[in-house]
């Protein structure tokens, strides 16, 4: 048994190259093109590389996304005085910015004052619905059901709110978030900082829990049909048609394990609907942050979430301090500090008071 | 009853590690084995002790329930029960029962003939925990420096302690974790859709074939990497995020104290830039 996890092919056939189903001529205006076998590739998964199908609107959905890509990139360098070095060196940091708030929902900014940054993002996401649009054709035309196509549309729910429906709501651009490796973590931190600690945001939490379950998920359905390989476990389609040894023991195992068990066939709609629903209730989080709740702080201390006494909540230690070489001594008594109870919560000016997770971070 | 039509041929007995023929059978569903009685006892004490800890604190209400670990004055010593003792025995319960199920599955894997990848990749999640709750801890020299365990509390200590370290997103391994999180979810989007797509074809048609699969993706993105490999490719990612996730936390603190927005500034100052 120990031989035989599977991790690797250590034989591989090398045939022909698959050309792929035959699709009727009227979806295929334009002829798929490449495909070549890969060795080292084989060792993982299949070693056919291609033929890929572009069509109209993957040539489209490419034009426009190097358009919106070369813009972003142009503005950089713009920014470093075209310097190629600085470019390089400063790349994490540079940025292209939303406009500012003094211009609204303006259609179009002063170009380096916000201007590039819509251009660059309506061609972005004309290129990212193009492509939608593109994986739904295909679908279509080879007779599949449309599940990978609602999923990419549940993705692009969670760019369309950051980049388009929560700014506006709130009424300005410069609530986007900013193109930049750096800048867009910056936007994520202040995002959090201004609205009162999105960790008490109930649908930020969520998000969270379908994002790790979503890990979860995988970890355990990829172990258990890897783990079941030798009986033929990952031909999934023909066990969930006509159940085999290898959906029997894959569900055994966890009925064993945990009391319950999945089929061949729902473990992929778990997975599916935990992929989806990460990015599903993480969009309604971002699109309630700021137009309906401004302070989640003070919204969970009104519905019980935080405690309105802090002292509830012990503070943290500063770990950037060790303990090594420190005599262990009993804490000093000190009678926890009472923080100054927040303004019930039902009368608060929500963002005049942010402050209450900051109250207790100063250590 | 519990048991599924073709269950009854695979209750046999045998692969077991410990405890030969004795803790060999089932509680309806549920495998026992020596090492599910261990993993109860672990479960049933833990649990208790929360509940007890619960009854001590100043809330019944679920959601801001916290047992807190020691004062970090206490350094590596068992602390007083009401301070922060009851946080070191729970989480030695932890571990004991985490450990336990991930032994419990490798007998259940024995029993039915399959790879050790599903305790394998428990075991990785164990470690991000271990990491959190007792390895980092040791390298500060001072169990305070785990994580309390509530529903809230908890993620008001990742507040905090990702303060300490200026913006914690800039911690280039988090930066690691976080992609193989979001590519995981993406992949699973993929795997499951793709599945799901094949077996409830369009209204009418046949169910479909790995081949449709693999010329689904190859036409959309130039690649299928197939049946077989998307759960290698599903399970490297998703270990690959629980694993980083512990190396993130790990280094922030024991190995690196600073800003990790600063950290970045090496870029600029240790390389020789021509030009710039």
């Amino acid at each position: 048994m120990n031989n035989y996890q599977n991790l690797i092919t250590r034989v591989q056939v090398a045939g022909h190259v698959e050309p792929g189903i035959d699709i009727p001529l009227e979806d295929t205006a334009y002829e798929r093109s490449g495909g070549r076998l890969s060795y080292l590739i084989g060792k993982i998964g299949n070693a056919q590389l291609g033929p890929i199908y572009l069509g109209f609107l993957g040539v489209a959905s490419l034009i426009t996304f190097s358009i919106g890509f070369i813009i972003i990139g142009l503005n950089m360098a713009a920014d470093v005085n075209w310097n190629p070095v600085l470019f390089v060196r400063e790349f994490f940091w540079l940025s292209l910015d939303p406009p500012g708030p003094e211009y609204g929902l303006q259609v179009l900014p002063p170009l380096r004052e916000g201007g590039w940054f819509l251009i660059a993002g309506f061609f972005i996401t004309v290129s990212i619905l193009l492509w939608w649009y593109r994986m739904y054709r295909r679908a279509i035309a080879l007779g599949l059901g449309l599940h990978v196509c609602w999923a990419f549309a549940a993705a692009i729910w969670l760019y369309l709110v950051l980049g388009f429906i929560r700014p506006v709501m709130m009424g300005s651009w410069s609530e986007a978030v900013p193109w930049g490796v750096f800048p867009h973590l910056d936007w994520t931190n202040n995002f959090s900082l201004i609205y009162g600690n999105l960790f008490w945001n109930p649908f930020h939490m969520l998000s969270i829990v379908f994002l790790y379950g979503s890990a979860l998920l995988f970890a355990m359905h990829g172990a258990t049909i890897l783990a079941v390989t030798r009986y033929g476990g990952e031909r999934e389609i023909e066990q969930i048609t006509d159940r085999g040894t290898a959906s029997e023991r894959a569900a055994l195992f966890w009925r064993w394990t945990m009391g319950f068990n999945a089929s061949m066939e729902s473990i992929h709609r778990w997975a599916w609907w935990f992929a989806m629903l990460t990015t599903l209730t993480g969009g309604i989080g971002i699109l309630i942050t700021g137009t309906v709740v401004d302070d989640w702080t003070l919204w969970g201390m009104k519905h019980g979430v935080v405690p309105v006494d802090l002292s509830w909540w012990p503070i943290t230690p500063d770990s950037t301090v060790s303990q090594w070489g420190v005599e262990p001594a009993p804490p000093p008594v000190v009678e926890p500090v009472a923080v100054e109870a927040a303004p019930a919560a039902d009368a608060a000016p929500a963002a005049e008071t942010p402050a209450t997770d900051d109250a207790t971070s100063t250590q | 009853m519990a048991l599924l039509s073709f269950e009854r041929k695979y209750r046999v007995r045998g692969g077991t590690l410990i405890g030969g023929d004795l803790f060999d059978f089932w509680v309806g569903p549920f495998y026992v084995g020596f090492f599910g009685v261990t993993a109860l006892f672990f479960a049933i004490l833990g649990t208790a002790l929360i509940i007890f800890g619960a009854s001590q604190g100043p809330t019944w209400n679920i959601w801001l329930i916290s047992i807190n670990p020691p004062d970090v004055n206490y350094g590596l010593a068992l602390a007083p029960m009401a301070e922060g003792g009851l946080w070191q025995i729970i989480t030695i319960c932890a571990v004991g029962a985490f450990g336990s199920w991930a032994l419990r599955e490798v007998e259940i894997c024995r029993k039915l003939g399959m790879g050790l990848h599903v305790p394998f990749a428990f075991s990785v999640a164990i470690f991000a925990f271990v990491a959190l709750n007792v390895i980092r801890p040791f390298m500060l020299g001072a169990r305070g420096h785990g994580f309390p365990y509530g529903i809230m509390r908890h993620l008001n200590w990742v507040r905090f302690t990702g303060n300490q370290y200026g913006n914690f997103h800039y911690n280039p391994v988090h930066m690691i974790a976080i992609t193989f999180f979001f590519t995981t979810t993406f992949a699973l989007a993929l795997h499951g859709g793709m599945v799901l797509s094949a077996v409830n074809p369009q209204k009418g048609g046949e169910v479909k074939t790995p081949e449709h699969e693999d010329t689904y993706f190859r036409d959309t993105i130039g690649y299928s990497i197939g049946t077989l490999g998307i759960h290698r490719l599903g399970l490297f990612l998703a270990l690959n995020a629980g694993f980083w996730s512990a190396i993130c936390i790990i280094i922030s603190g024991p190995i690196y104290a600073g800003s990790w927005i600063d950290w970045w500034e090496f870029i600029r100052e240790w390389i020789t830039w021509a030009g710039a």
